[in-house]
């Protein structure tokens, strides 16, 4: 089985060599570069298999990198960024950023992310039952039981799981859901993701008030974790 | 001391109030000066200047010694309406004003200059005594968790006979100390955020149960050892706030509840909607708060007397910071059964949670 390849992209050598570090022992490759302009030639090159992206680089801004990367490449961005610039975070996964971390980060939590964004990238989420504790989820058959017992959910309820768990792992932003759920018309109803979460958790989390599946990030959206967060 | 802060009105003013007392002063005399004598008007004018003397700098008061002296003689030393004294009594007593009401504004000038330095030279030293104390327990906040991380990998690096359980706990050390260290870095570029008076909160939707879980799950060590109670109604609307803002006020109150709140106790958060303001009320059950200390708690730097832990005095003052900066009020007070209790206070816009139109 082939190791994925990451490439690094930051200008601080502590933070380069623990992320070698922490790769390599977790069966990585790793390729490095310190700038914006070695870090697009490298992906260019040699495409690799996941991207991690600070977003406080020397030669350009982080945002700008992204950019021109997603002209044409199509595997993970993972973004990497300093606290409180929870705006600068939102803008990179609405433009196509796949997750985010916040230094300081444990590394524990970069695997777990750069796991599951390989996985979705690699069509793994796709199959149609899934379970998650004592939830499963048929995308097929639109069914949803937990501990067995048949749950109902609305149209709408149906939808948003629907997305938060072929994006399981993946932190989806307000906008995101609100568009992807309800059409870019709705950008006037903000509210609706927070109304609809609501609703879901209440129906699937074993406590609504400390979610276990739906997660709230903090500023940016919510994240669809499987089991034992 | 006779004066304020700011003894100097600006010195056109000056000019203006030192005429316009003399011209006063002249004025009530003069259809009474056959009755009291020309050389009492002297005296009631050398008063005026006296009085004047208080609040002026030393050439308004000149000026007005040298008008006031003028005025006397032109209007009150017989011959009347001219500058012409006639008996050497009253030259006399026309050269003696002229040099008591000089003298009366230098020497007022130099006692009120000598109180200014005084005065800057005890706030130099008050600034001077804040900034080392600050310095002190700043070092000592950050070399603290420092020394702990260089002394806990020199010991790994150097002795490589440690046992497994040593250097678990060497591991354990460190990471805490890095935590400790970015919740001070965190605190410290919050303090500056407010500072600088950039803040701008974001309005945005909220599930106030989110925010409190958001909360009480990142202060999930902290709070390892405490009973914390969570007490919201089912029917509570979602409030229009500034999440971020919000998470960072409630993590420092809950932080600081967790401090001082005994391993086994309760700590109890608890919000409502009334009189268009959301409320939430935190209480912890620990000592509460000395009477003496309650003005206080939200002051930059301020460390309760009975603090037991380390930490710079900086959690409560931001959250204040953040609470105002977002228009909203916070306070705190002990409850009649112990512990303290804050309460936030804010004014919100709401939305009941009424599902939108379902297919």
């Amino acid at each position: 089985m082939h190791n994925p390849t990451i490439l690094i992209i930051d200008d601080e050598p502590p933070i380069r060599k623990l992320l070698e570090i922490t790769l390599q022992a977790n069966d990585f490759k790793t390729v490095m570069a310190t700038t914006a302009k070695e870090g697009l030639t490298l992906a260019a090159m040699h495409p690799p298999d996941l991207i991690l992206l600070d977003l406080g680089l020397p030669d350009d801004d982080g945002q700008n990198v992204l950019a021109q990367l997603r002209e044409w490449y199509t595997n993970p961005v993972i973004i990497l960024s300093v606290r409180s610039s929870e705006e600068d975070i939102v803008r990179a996964l609405d433009h196509g950023a796949n997750d985010y971390l916040v230094k300081p980060f444990r590394t524990g939590e970069l695997v777990a992310r750069i796991r599951s964004a390989l996985r979705l990238s690699q069509g793994a989420a796709h199959v149609p039952v899934q379970a998650f504790g004592n939830l499963s989820v048929d995308l097929a058959a639109r069914t949803v039981r937990k501990n067995g017992e048949m749950v109902k959910l609305t149209a709408t309820e149906f939808s948003l799981l629907k997305l938060l768990v072929r994006n399981e792992g993946k932190v989806l932003t307000h906008a995101f859901i609100l568009r992807e759920i309800w059409g870019p018309g709705y950008t006037q109803h903000p509210e609706y993701p927070r109304v609809f979460i609501g609703q879901l958790r209440k129906k699937i989390e074993d406590n609504p008030n400390q979610p276990s599946l739906i997660l709230t990030e903090s500023g940016v959206g919510y994240r669809f974790v499987g089991v034992g967060n | 001391m006779f004066f304020g802060k700011n003894p100097n009105p600006s010195s056109g003013r000056q000019y203006a109030v030192s005429l316009a007392a003399i011209a006063t002063v002249a004025l009530a005399c003069y259809p009474v000066a056959g009755v009291i004598g020309y050389r009492s008007v002297a005296l009631l004018l050398l008063f005026a200047l006296s009085l004047l003397s208080l609040r002026m700098s030393l050439y308004p008061m000149m000026a007005a010694a040298m008008v006031s002296a003028l005025v006397w003689n032109f209007f009150f030393i017989p011959p009347q309406f001219t500058f012409q004294i006639h008996s050497v009594e009253d030259g006399l007593m026309f050269a003696m004003y002229f040099i008591v009401a000089l003298l009366n504004g230098v020497f007022s000038a130099r006692i009120r200059r000598a109180e200014e330095l005084a005065r800057q030279k005890e706030e130099r030293a008050n600034a001077a005594k804040l900034y080392d104390t600050l310095f002190n327990s700043l070092s000592h906040e950050l070399r603290t968790p420092i020394a702990s991380i260089l002394g806990a990998s020199d010991n790994l690096l150097t002795h490589n006979r440690l046992s497994e359980e040593i250097k678990q706990n060497l591991y354990v050390e460190i990471g805490a100390s890095g935590e400790r260290l970015n919740r001070l870095v965190d605190n410290l570029l919050n303090m500056s955020r407010l500072d600088s008076g950039f803040i701008q909160p974001k309005l945005d939707w909220c599930d106030l149960g989110e925010l409190i879980f958001t909360v009480t799950r990142g202060l999930e060590k902290e709070l390892q050892h405490h009973r914390i109670v969570v007490d919201l109604p089912d029917d509570l609307p979602l409030f229009k706030l500034d999440f971020g803002l919000m998470e960072q006020v409630l993590t420092n109150i809950l932080h600081n509840a967790s401090l001082y709140t005994p391993a086994g106790g309760e700590i109890n958060i608890k919000s409502y909607f009334a009189e268009n303001q959301c409320f939430v009320k935190i209480k912890d059950s620990g000592p509460g708060i000395p009477a003496g200390e309650i003005p206080h708690v939200f002051e930059k730097f301020y460390r309760s007397k009975n603090a037991q832990t380390g930490g710079l005095g900086l959690g409560l003052s931001i959250a204040k910071g953040f609470v105002e900066a977002h228009g909203s009020t916070i306070c705190v007070e002990n409850a009649a059964q112990g512990g303290a209790v804050f309460t936030l206070r804010i004014p919100t816009e709401v939305l009941s949670v009424q599902m939108p139109k379902d297919e």
